[in-house]
């Protein structure tokens, strides 16, 4: 059964990103243990892609260091399996529709059902394109996750109506990383997605300070942090893992 | 599959980031407003014309017909247009249409610099800024476009992620618009990306095929028997093609830049070597492993090393209309120099691919057949990496 609810019932929630393979598998698997003793609420694992549009400098560098050490969609669906035998905190899965579409959607979508991945993000899927796998998505219980930009404005209650699982709010305009500042009226776009759906909803992109993650998680139901992390894991590659877990600790602290 | 919007059979659509798509909404609502009116139109052409120098000339390259022996050879000058190359029909348009929609900045990928120059030279006449996303590899391989667009005012960023060149300058232009989109209009440079990008520089394109259909009529009261255009993204064959798709006489050639050959990993002939796939905002075939990561493709022409194509010509090849056919650097050097030395003129060596396939099936064909050949630039910008290539090193 779908378990991403879970992750908003115990308040804020806190959710990590990795990029899995960067810089192995080991080392993903050993941060994601941390982030969840830590008290990560769900975890967003990115398989990485040769080409993430959507993503900034510090993404798109922790893909390529994943792909050249040879990660491939089956090696992350292995380590899944193996984080399932001791991890049961949600996991969705973060990349971009061709990984899922060359696997072949069908036996992409059925694997994530059975290995418990509970939500896929694909940030190049609007809404317009998102019958491209919902139905086998709703057929394997897995949540396609709907994403709400700055600019949606008129496109918020409709997309908010169909989400499932969560929402994944972004905070600014252009690409994932972190920024100093947030500027965006996102009090505004969160009372309308409340308007049409109880479905919770979290914010993401730019966060990277406790103080915003506090903020964040006041005006939704969680943040989203990735680039904050990767970057602790590039710089302290295999002995990232510690500090990753402390970096989560202080981050939920925060918004508790 | 219902018909949905933005698509060509099963290719197009719109996989973009939801923040890009208001604003590919608003361009799909100025485009369709604009399309049919009198006074944009009137402008286009008068720009078309009087700035660009259209109509381009359909010449008939006699000294090639006879030496090849075979079919009757018309070349479609593309490469006199104002810029070197076709991709001011579409540039200037799309500015034209960025303009009435209140933007006062536009961004572009370029892989050989055309499209580059070509956008910085609209936005300098039309008085509006302009960034151009460009390779790094292609920034040395192409560094006298990369100079024409510093001239013309525009900002040009090397772009140094992935394979460092046109994937990777459409990615960074991608993600540029997700930064700052209300002043700014992405002039994508071909016939791909999200709807509404593949109708729109099909439709400024396609002046190319109906200047063909016209001249022809006039010169030989008929319709030629093939169009031979090179294909990347495809738009200068999009152009060559879309007035002749209802003419089924008329066959519909495509060539890929094969590199160093299909059987290698070293090419980007999506259509030979590709497979469905989404990517760059279109479902399409694209070059890839069998995880979908993008290939890292090759060819010795910026223009033509993409590792995708549109999604009309995608769909013109499943329904097999056009057909697309491999050409590999040899080949296009070898035609690069052909036509120099036969004709005086000197193609792009995007363009040679399509001459070196004309060189293989003129001879084949009987000498009452007519083939049109795009030349869709000059060569000028590739005299040093063609010189290069031939183990001669040149100063410009």
């Amino acid at each position: 059964m779908n378990k991403i609810h879970e992750a908003f019932e115990g308040g804020k929630a806190f959710i990590p990103f990795f990029t899995c393979g960067d810089p192995n598998l080991e080392t993903t698997k050993a941060a994601v243990k941390e982030a969840v003793a830590a008290g990560a609420d769900l975890i967003e694992l990115g398989i990485p892609f040769s080409d993430p549009t959507a993503e900034g400098p510090v993404i798109q560098s922790a893909n390529i260091r994943a792909l050249n050490g040879g990660v491939t969609t089956d090696k992350v669906f292995d380590m899944v399996r193996d984080l399932r035998k001791e991890i049961s905190t949600p996991f969705v899965f973060m990349t971009y529709a061709n990984v899922v579409y060359s696997y072949g959607a069908q036996k992409f979508i059925s694997t994530c059902g059975e290995i418990g991945v509970d939500g896929i993000i694909l940030p190049d899927l609007p809404f317009e394109e998102k019958d491209e796998f919902s139905p086998i998505c709703e057929e394997y219980g897995v949540d396609l996750i709907s994403m709400i930009a700055p600019t949606s404005d008129n496109r918020i209650a409709m997309i908010a109506r169909q989400a499932k699982g969560f929402i994944y709010l972004v905070s600014s305009l252009g690409v994932t990383g972190v920024r100093n500042e947030i500027k965006t009226d996102l009090e505004s776009i969160v009372a309308v997605i409340r308007q049409n759906t109880s479905v919770p909803c979290a914010i993401g992109f730019g966060i990277s300070k406790p103080e915003q993650a506090k903020k964040m998680s006041d005006i939704s139901d969680g943040a989203i942090v990735g680039s904050a992390i990767i970057k602790i894991i590039e710089e302290y590659k295999e002995n990232a893992p510690k500090i990753v877990g402390e970096y989560v600790r202080t981050m939920k602290n925060a918004m508790r | 599959m219902a018909e949905k919007k933005g698509r060509f059979g099963v290719h197009g659509g719109q996989y973009i980031p939801e923040t890009l798509m208001n604003a590919v909404i608003e361009l799909e609502e100025a485009y369709n407003h604009y399309k049919d009116d009198p006074d944009f139109n009137k402008e286009l052409k008068e720009l078309l014309d009087e700035y660009a120098g259209r109509p381009s000339r359909l010449y008939y390259a006699e000294k090639m017909t006879k030496d090849l022996g075979g079919a009757k050879i018309y070349l479609k000058r593309e490469d006199l247009n104002h810029t070197g190359s076709h991709k001011i029909n579409n540039v200037l348009g799309q500015a034209l249409l960025a303009k009435k929609m209140g933007k006062t900045r536009l961004i572009a990928e370029t892989g050989a610099g055309q499209h580059g120059v070509a956008t910085a030279t609209a936005a300098a006449l039309m008085g509006m800024e302009c960034v151009v996303f460009m390779g790094e590899e292609d920034t040395k391989r192409q560094a006298l476009n990369v100079y024409r667009m510093r001239l013309l005012g525009a900002e040009v960023i090397p772009v140094k992620s992935g394979t460092a060149t046109l994937k990777d300058a459409v990615s960074e232009a991608m993600r540029e618009w997700t930064s700052r989109i209300s002043d700014t209009h992405y002039c994508l440079g071909s016939v791909m990306g999200p709807h509404p990008f593949p109708t729109i520089v099909r439709d400024f394109q396609a002046v190319i095929s109906k200047e063909i259909k016209e001249q022809m009529l006039e010169k030989e009261g008929r319709l030629p028997d093939a169009v031979i255009a090179c294909v990347g993204g495809g738009s200068n064959a999009i152009g060559t093609f879309y007035n002749f798709i209802e003419d089924t006489s008329v066959e519909l050639i495509g060539c890929e830049a094969a590199g160093r050959g299909i059987d290698t990993f070293e090419t980007a002939a999506t259509i030979n070597t590709g497979r469905l796939g989404i990517f760059h905002g279109m479902k399409s075939y694209f070059c890839q492993d069998k995880y979908g990561q993008i290939a890292p493709v090759y060819s010795i022409s910026a223009g033509l090393d993409y590792p995708g194509i549109g999604p009309e010509h995608a769909n013109l090849h499943d329904s097999g209309r056009a057909k697309y056919v491999p050409v590999t650097d040899d080949e296009a050097v070898e035609a690069f120099e052909y036509l120099s030395k036969t004709e005086g003129i000197i193609p792009a060596i995007e363009s040679a691919h399509a001459v070196a396939y004309a060189r293989k099936i003129a001879p084949q064909m009987d000498k009452d057949k007519i083939i049109v050949i795009t030349i869709s630039g000059r060569g000028d910008k590739d005299c040093a990496a063609i010189a290069r290539y031939r183990g001669e090193d040149i100063y410009e």
